[in-house]
Parts: structure tokens; C-alpha cells; sequence
């Protein structure tokens, strides 16, 4: 297996590099600003690279992938706030328990086909909505979870020190983005290609399409809540809006802005939509107004993700090139 | 969980009219908007997210034409005209735009659109919640059927509705309208090649959405607070009851409405907390049993 892998050695330095680079960045860029949006942007890399795992790369349009999200968020601070365990113990517990919500939902939800499955994500998202907002005693309901999430120092690392959590965040994204890449050009990761592209083909191969897709399904679950888990670590709460439906219209924007065709087109998406939402909450009340206007323009206008157009660049002077070399 | 009060109501003649007017009121609204959406979904193979903000934007108008008029029944046909033309715009310089593109594009146009005209209900009337207070023709005595207490407003909104749905079934099965949009629906490059305007089929049954939802939230402003969310919530609820139903089903529609409307007013005696739980456990265990819905086609 490893021989049909050159690509790891690449993989794991071209993510040592940027890890390297985001780690030295506060000490060459220091501002609390810049700090602050890569932390949420971490987040929301992991929660849009791991839902692209299944829209672009499996070809199942999830609209309640924010369900993990927020699960996340809720399941960390909540293992934080009442059982009283150390971080690695509440990073556990949610990547179990999301894992046990994803095979849940999924193992209902992927009976269904294209728009019915995206329904009924959809419905399992509002489902655990409107029982965050209605369990009021453990959720807090529609004020979150208040009080502050505990931050007790493990093996070291400190995570009430931002300049921790910093590191800490960037680190656990770079890693996690590093397992999904690996995933995704794994044997598995054709599989869910072919099962995208011709699912009949792949159930004749003998390939268990039911079982392959819920097993993306749990794996995208995963990375999603830990995405949660580094927001609410942020944050120090979490908050409804983590599992309302907007947060999976924000992901789906995400990975369209950035374009689903690449591996790292979802992760740009959420720096540049993370950028965005600031300049407009700075500039203006009406948020909604202003990034659906957004929205609009991107959909019947440029219809394609920065790194698709990136993509093409590259590949236009490569044939320029070639042609010109002939 | 409150089983001995449930127990208590299906045993009270009083309770069981008191609730089941109630819940066929929940459920014809909701039929309205599900019927739109299971429409245009059935004709153009597009789900129609907005469909939601429609009957949002349908309460609104009737809540404006009505403080305006003082006259309910101008409002309720404000709210459907008007929101039938904002379909046609919505339709025509928006979602055709983006037929032929993969379903991500049109949910992004969609939720574009709940974004927008969210924070424009915010702009134009405000960001508190709206209650338009009981129309002046229907603040009469209420009527007593079997104990049970049925306001007169009640008993008017299930026959209009009914009425309408009845409307609807001739305009689908009798018209030359309905032939056509019934054709499109299984063949539409056949119906193109009749010579008949597709595109104008696909504007017509927008229209013909939007109005129905237009009205639904017309008709329900009297009895609901109006918020800038009221769309989305309702809009969950139709996926729910087209799912149920049968994407593209009518019947189906009405078939489901009618049961989440039952499920919400006898389920808020009996499980007060967990009256949105019914609705998705009943909708995962027919997705379970029969993955088409109840009415729908199989495959």
C-alpha cells in the first residue's frame, strides 16, 4: 500500500510547512486580530473539508452537516462543564459520541437519495436544534452554555494562554486536514469517488455502497464536531447558532467559494467566507442582506470556487507551455 | 411526558373536538405550503427553499393591507397576489438561472433568498414579533360543538382551505393548465416538443406555489406571531410532510399535513417538549418502512 503512496512523504511536508508558517506567524504578525480569525478559521476548515468528504468527494449533499458542528461545540463544553475530565479526555468522548450521532443519522439517512437525503440531514439538524433549545437546564437553551467552558493545562499546554490556543488550534486542524487528505487519496477514497460517479459500477465490483457511504458519513461527522470543539474551545461556550441550519448553508457556501474540486478549495472557502462575514458585520447591521447579495452574485455569476479558477489557471500555461515547447 | 392527560383527552368529547379543530387547522396551513413545494418539486425537479419565506412574506402583506384596510379579506387576497408575483420575479431572473446547474447552486440561490428577505422583513416591519389580532368579521362568540369550544375563525379556516384544496385538484385534473403541468412533469422535452412553452409551465406552477403559500400565510396571520423565522420553521415542516407524503404527491400532501397536524395538537398534551421529536420520528419510521413516502412512487 505504501508503494502506491509517494505522495504521503509530500503530504505530511507540505503540511510540516504550514504548520510551521502559522506557528511562526504571531511572533512575525502579532496581532490579537489575526490570531482570532485563524483560530474560527481552524473551525471552520475542518467542519467544511470534512463536509466536502461528502458532497464533493462522494457525491451526498448533506444540508445538516452543522448538526456535528454543534454537537461538538456542546458535547466538549458539556464534558468540560459537568464531568469535570481533563481535555484529552473530553476530546474522546466527543469524537465517540459524534461518531455514535453520525452512525445513528447516517444509518437512517443514507436510505435516501440526493435532495431526500439532503432533507433529511436537514431535519435531523433542526431535531437536535430544537432540543438544545428546549432542554434548558443542560443547554442553557437559547443563551448557550454560559459560564465559561474550564481550560484546566494538560501535558504542558495551557489552554486559558491564547498564545496555547493558538498553537493549539492550528495544530489540530493541520493534523486533522493531514488525516482527511490521507483518507481521501486512500484506496477508501477512490471508492467513494466511483460510488460519486457511477454507483451501480461500484455495487456490481462488489463494493458495499450502503456500508462505504456510512462510513464517510461517520468519518465527516467526526472531523465536523472536533471543528466544534475547536470553536467552542474559543469561544469558551457554545451557542445555538452552532446547530442552526445557517451553520450548514454557511459550509455549503464554503466549499462552493472555495471550489469542491480541490482538496484545500473548502479550507480557502472558510478563510475567505471567516474574512467576509467580518468586513460585513463591521460595515453593516444587515448582515443577512448583505451576504445573501453575496451569495446571489457567486451563484449566477462566477459559479465557480476561487481554486477551481486557480486550478484552471495553472492548467492553461501548463498547455501553453507544452504547446509552445512542441 | 404527560401520558395521563393525553389518555384523559381521547376520552373527553370536549378535548377530542377542541384538539382535532386545532390540529386540522396546523394541517390544512401547512397543506398549502407543502402543496407548492411538492409541486414545483414534482414539475421542475427543483426544491424550492424559499418556499418557507414565501408564507412568511404572505403574513407580512396581510398584516400591512389588513392594519391599512381594515378589511381581512383584502389582505388575505393581497397576500396571495402579492407573493404570487414575487415567485415570478423570484422564478424568472433567479432560480431559471440556475435549472440547469447541480443542486448545490440552486440551494445557494435559495438560501440566499432566506437570507435576504429575512433581514428585509427585519427592515420593513421591524425585528420584534407581529400580531395582527383577530380580523374584525371574526371577533363573534365562539361556537360550542360536543363541550368543545370551536371559534368562529376556525371553522372558517378549515373550509377555505378546504375549498382551495378542492381548487386546486380541478385546476390540476381538469384544466388544460393542469394537462400540461401534469405532462411536463413525467416528459418535459416531449411537452417542449408539442410545442408548448416550458418555460412559461415553470413560471406558471412558481406562481400558482407562491400563491397557495402566499395565502397559507394570509390566512394564518390572525393566529400566529409573525417573526422574521416564521419561514423557516414552516418550511421544515412541509419537507417533513412532502417526505411523509411522497415528493410530488398531492394527495400525499394533504395525506401528511393532516397527520403532523394531529401529531402536533394531541402531541403538545401529551409530550409538550417533544411535539417537534413526534414530527421527525414519525417521519423516520415511514422513510424506514417506505422510503418513497406514503403516496409517492416507488424508485
Amino acid at each position: 500500500m505504501m508503494a502506491t503512496r509517494p505522495n504521503l512523504v509530500r503530504d505530511v511536508a507540505i503540511a510540516a510547512v504550514a504548520l510551521i508558517i502559522l506557528l511562526l506567524l504571531p511572533y512575525v504578525w502579532p496581532s490579537k486580530m489575526v490570531n482570532d480569525l485563524i483560530i474560527r478559521v481552524s473551525a471552520f476548515a475542518l467542519f467544511a473539508t470534512s463536509l466536502n468528504l461528502l458532497v464533493g468527494y462522494t457525491g451526498m449533499v448533506s444540508f445538516g452537516h452543522g448538526m456535528f458542528f454543534g454537537f461538538g461545540a456542546y458535547a466538549f463544553g458539556l464534558s468540560m462543564q459537568r464531568l469535570g475530565v481533563s481535555i484529552p479526555m473530553a476530546f474522546l468522548i466527543t469524537v465517540v459520541s459524534s461518531a455514535l450521532l453520525g452512525l445513528v443519522v447516517g444509518a437512517i439517512s443514507i436510505r435516501l437519495k440526493d435532495i431526500y437525503f439532503s432533507f433529511i440531514t436537514l431535519a435531523f439538524q433542526m431535531l437536535l436544534y430544537s432540543t438544545v433549545i428546549a432542554w434548558v437546564p443542560l443547554t442553557g437553551g437559547d443563551q448557550g452554555l454560559m459560564g465559561g467552558i474550564p481550560r484546566p493545562p494538560f501535558l504542558g499546554i495551557d489552554l486559558s494562554i491564547e498564545a496555547h490556543r493558538y498553537a493549539f488550534a492550528v495544530t489540530i486542524m493541520v493534523i486533522g486536514l493531514l488525516i482527511l487528505r490521507q483518507i481521501v487519496e486512500s484506496p477508501f477514497g477512490y471508492t467513494l469517488r466511483m460510488i460519486r460517479d457511477n454507483s451501480e459500477r461500484a455495487t456490481f465490483l462488489g463494493i458495499n455502497v450502503f456500508r462505504a457511504k456510512l462510513t464517510a458519513f461517520v468519518i465527516a461527522g467526526v472531523f465536523g464536531a472536533i471543528g466544534g470543539m475547536v470553536m467552542a474551545l474559543f469561544v469558551s461556550g457554545a451557542y445555538p447558532e452552532f446547530v442552526n441550519w445557517t451553520m450548514s448553508g454557511e459550509g455549503i457556501f464554503m466549499i462552493m467559494l472555495g471550489g469542491l474540486s480541490t482538496f484545500v478549495g473548502p479550507a480557502a472557502g472558510a478563510l475567505i467566507l471567516s474574512l467576509l462575514n467580518d468586513v460585513i458585520t463591521r460595515g453593516t447591521e444587515h448582515h443577512g442582506l448583505f451576504l445573501g447579495a453575496v451569495i446571489l452574485l457567486f451563484a449566477l455569476g462566477l459559479r465557480k470556487g476561487v481554486t477551481d479558477f486557480v486550478a484552471d489557471w495553472f492548467r492553461l500555461r501548463r498547455e501553453a507551455s507544452s504547446r509552445s515547447g512542441s | 411526558m404527560n401520558l395521563a392527560a393525553l389518555t384523559d383527552c381521547l376520552t373527553s368529547a370536549s378535548c377530542l373536538v377542541t384538539q382535532t379543530t386545532s390540529g386540522l387547522i396546523i394541517g390544512m396551513l401547512l397543506f398549502l405550503v407543502a402543496a407548492g413545494l411538492t409541486l414545483i418539486f414534482g414539475v421542475l425537479k427543483v426544491v424550492n427553499f424559499t418556499h418557507g419565506s414565501f408564507y412568511m412574506l404572505g403574513a407580512y402583506l396581510a398584516l400591512t393591507v389588513n392594519g391599512l384596510t381594515d378589511s381581512y379579506f383584502l389582505a388575505v387576497l393581497a397576500a396571495a397576489a402579492g407573493v404570487g408575483l414575487f415567485a415570478l420575479v423570484f422564478e424568472r431572473f433567479f432560480m431559471s438561472k440556475v435549472y440547469g446547474s447541480n443542486v448545490l447552486m440552486q440551494l445557494l440561490v435559495c438560501y440566499a433568498f432566506i437570507l435576504i428577505l429575512d433581514d428585509a422583513v427585519k427592515i420593513i416591519w421591524g425585528p420584534e414579533f407581529k400580531s395582527m389580532g383577530m380580523a374584525t368579521v371574526f371577533q363573534k362568540p365562539p361556537l360550542f360543538i360536543a363541550g368543545g369550544i370551536v371559534p368562529v375563525f376556525y371553522l372558517f379556516l378549515i373550509i377555505v382551505t378546504l375549498i382551495l384544496s378542492l381548487v386546486l385538484w380541478l385546476i390540476i385534473t381538469r384544466t388544460k393548465f393542469g394537462t400540461v403541468v401534469r405532462a411536463a412533469a413525467v416528459n418535459p422535452s416531449m411537452v417542449s416538443a408539442l410545442g408548448i412553452n416550458t418555460g412559461l409551465v415553470y413560471s406558471g406552477v412558481f406562481v400558482l406555489g407562491g400563491m397557495l403559500a402566499g395565502l397559507a400565510g394570509g390566512l394564518a396571520a390572525p393566529v400566529r406571531s409573525l417573526t422574521a423565522g416564521m419561514g423557516f420553521s414552516i418550511l421544515i415542516e412541509s419537507f417533513i410532510v412532502t417526505v411523509i407524503g411522497g415528493m410530488g404527491s398531492i394527495a400525499g400532501a394533504l395525506l401528511g399535513s393532516i397527520m403532523i397536524g394531529l401529531v402536533r395538537s394531541f402531541g403538545s398534551i401529551g409530550f409538550p417538549l417533544f411535539v417537534e421529536g413526534l414530527m421527525f420520528l414519525l417521519m423516520a419510521i415511514i422513510l424506514i418502512l417506505k422510503p418513497s413516502g406514503l403516496l409517492g412512487k416507488e424508485g
